[in-house]
């Protein structure tokens, strides 16, 4: 039987970028507020689903042609990265550096190398959820 | 601060993570992990020379000092085991080349390896109760891919139980760190420590002490908790054979020997009584396993818990000289295990079959897999002066020191025993009159034989060198047996 979604998939085409946009907000929140990378993360994947459901698989592929689980190995390689560049400075495994830039149109603002250690984090998370729920999913 | 402390956890890390981007390509997938392990070796082996000229190394994680944030801490006994974990997982690799198949390999498991080596180096070297149980999981659930791949019958089967034991196991370990944090307050263990002396209520430290034998002695096979090992270990082919029989269960010993060392040494009269009493048990019942048994994969994996529950006598005695036995017969153990484990291996792919009345005859075409062989088997048994001897003598002399007569006339027992259990083997399977087997021209017997050879020859080494290691090695008991060294080194840097 051939189901008829056009709401759904009408729906999810505008919700989609409203979810993206906000999981990137939540990603750059993190560092000071409730989010952050495993969140946004988790947030972006959600996205997928919902145009996982709308649609199918084979569709979703061609949209997205990627490899999951060779996302969660950039991500990791992201993670690992940051905190063994702390090895280079002599410094002890994970330690991180800061600064405060002024930045045109955003202002005072500030660097942080935690936010590419998140940014592995928020890869991993979308690479394994995806990888997990794509595996689910091919069998039926 | 050291930095080198994170090399062994970090190395086969970033080696497993490149590996993924290269899953179909078998060349690289190979060398690219022998490699890494390789460099592994080298870090590790400087890591040991560091802790004997300058102590006990910490490093404390994004620079929060401890106990705030997480150490990392590397004694000479930890030290030690990693680079054991290094050699063996090396020697490991280099067996799979040629014994894994190329369906395994290209589907990922170099990298899975590689994982299980960061739990189990992490485990070894982490100085933080909570970030143990992290380490713990990252070790075993790379351990379940690496049962479940392939996907047999029996691997499946066996990997069902396999997972709910350890989950089980997993969730009491984290109702244990819960108890024991709601004493103490702080996760550093060396802070721990410091305050486990100052509760005066000891009844609710035993209480968590039983609770953390229980959670380490199902995954460290003591008895009557080592149920799900004998089938389990049995699924897999003979490389994670090896690295499950030399590498997983001592993590468990390791974790009840750094607790009933660093934690738990307030009440010894109930605690290490009960851990005494459960050795010799674990002592008996593989015994009789190993002796039982003619399939010769069931013969080792039994021998493995006779040696948990040899090293956990050591523990239980709790002298300096006894804990120098165990850390002596630790590292033996691992590094016989494997060679032994990757030995029958050989058999099995030669003969196609690990039943031992089908077998007979294997010395004429392939001495050299024969005396690798017996040379192994008579170190396992302890007979001086290869490595099994030294460890085991300082047991057996602390434990009659000790006034522990039974457990320490069941360790020299059972040492009989276990040589009769591999001598079987030996005559069975080698001598006899040849005869032929199906796949026999297939088996790379001269590569596959490298590997197990030079275990041996470090089997040997180490017997022989006895004199000039024992100096490392009652470094390490003095740690354990005075818990005031390691916390000095952590806290009072």
């Amino acid at each position: 039987m051939k189901t008829n979604d056009v709401i759904l998939q009408t729906v999810t085409k505008v919700t989609l970028f409203i979810i993206i946009l906000f999981s990137i907000h939540l990603f750059f929140a993190g560092h000071y507020y409730p989010g952050g990378g495993f969140i946004g993360g988790l947030m972006t994947s959600g996205a997928i689903v919902l145009l996982l459901l709308a649609f199918d698989i084979k569709t979703v592929k061609s949209i997205l042609p990627i490899d999951y689980i060779k996302l969660t190995a950039i991500g990791l390689l992201f993670a690992i990265g940051t905190g063994a560049g702390a090895l280079l400075f002599d410094m002890p495994f994970l330690t991180h550096a800061y600064t405060y830039v002024n930045m045109p149109l955003l202002g005072k603002t500030s660097l942080h190398t935690a936010v590419l250690f998140d940014t592995g984090v928020y890869l991993v998370v979308i690479g394994v959820t995806m990888t997990i729920i794509q595996t689910i999913g091919e069998s039926e | 601060m050291n930095n080198l402390i994170i090399l062994p956890i970090l190395i086969p890390l970033i080696t497993g993570v490149i590996l993924i981007f290269f899953t179909k390509n078998i060349p690289v997938q190979r060398w690219v992990s022998a490699a890494g392990f390789l460099l592994m070796i080298v870090a590790a082996g400087m890591l040991v020379s560091h802790v004997y000229q300058d102590g006990i190394q910490t490093m404390h994680l994004s620079n929060w000092e401890a106990p705030y944030g997480i150490t990392l801490v590397s004694d000479m006994f930890s030290a030690l085991l990693v680079l054991t974990t290094s050699i063996i997982s090396f020697f490991v690799v280099l067996y799979s080349f040629k014994s894994i198949g190329e369906e395994r390999e290209k589907f990922y498991y170099y990298p899975v390896v590689s994982f299980l080596i960061v739990g189990v180096n992490g485990a070894f070297t982490t100085g933080d109760i909570f970030n143990l149980f992290v380490f713990f999981e990252v070790m075993l659930m790379s351990s379940y891919v690496l049962l479940v791949l392939g996907g047999t019958k029996i691997q499946l089967r066996e990997s069902i139980k396999y997972i709910l034991v350890n989950i089980i196991s997993s969730a009491l370990f984290v109702i244990a760190v819960a108890y024991l944090y709601s004493v103490v307050g702080t996760l550093n263990m060396a802070h721990i420590s410091l305050r486990l002396s100052e509760v005066s209520d000891l009844t609710i430290i035993t209480v968590i002490a039983v609770l953390f034998l229980i959670v380490f002695g199902l995954k460290g096979a003591i008895f009557p908790l080592y149920f799900w090992l004998p089938g389990s270990y049995y699924a897999p082919p003979a490389p994670v054979m090896a690295l499950f029989g030399a590498l997983l269960t001592k993590v468990g010993v390791y974790s009840i020997t750094r607790t009933y060392t660093l934690f738990f040494y307030h009440d010894t009269g109930y605690t290490h009584e009960l851990l005494q009493i459960m050795a010799i048990l674990t002592i008996i019942a593989g015994v009789i396993g190993a002796v039982a048994f003619t399939d010769i994969k069931k013969i080792v994996i039994y021998n493995i818990i006779v040696a948990v529950g040899v090293i956990l006598f050591g523990v239980s005695v709790f002298t300096e000289n006894s804990l120098a036995g165990s850390v002596f017969y630790i590292i033996h153990d691992m590094n016989i295990k494997a060679a032994l484990f990757l030995l029958i291996g050989i058999v099995i792919s030669i003969t196609g079959t690990s039943d031992l009345n089908k077998i007979h005859g294997l010395i004429h075409r392939y001495p050299g897999v024969a005396w690798t062989f017996f040379i192994a088997s008579a170190a396992l048994a302890g007979i001086p002066p290869l490595s099994g001897f030294a460890g085991k003598l300082l047991i057996v002399r602390s434990g009659f020191e000790a006034e522990d007569y039974i457990g320490a006339a069941f360790v020299l027992m059972s040492s009989l025993l276990v040589l009769f259990s591999v001598m079987k083997i030996f005559i069975r399977g080698f001598w006899g009159a040849p005869r032929a087997y199906k796949n026999e021209e297939n088996a790379p017997v001269k590569w596959l034989l490298f590997a197990p050879a030079l275990l041996t020859a470090f089997a040997v080494l180490y017997g022989f060198g006895t004199e000039a290691i024992y100096p490392v090695i009652s470094m390490a008991a003095e740690t354990l047996a005075n818990p005031e060294i390691y916390i000095n080194a952590v806290l009072k840097e």
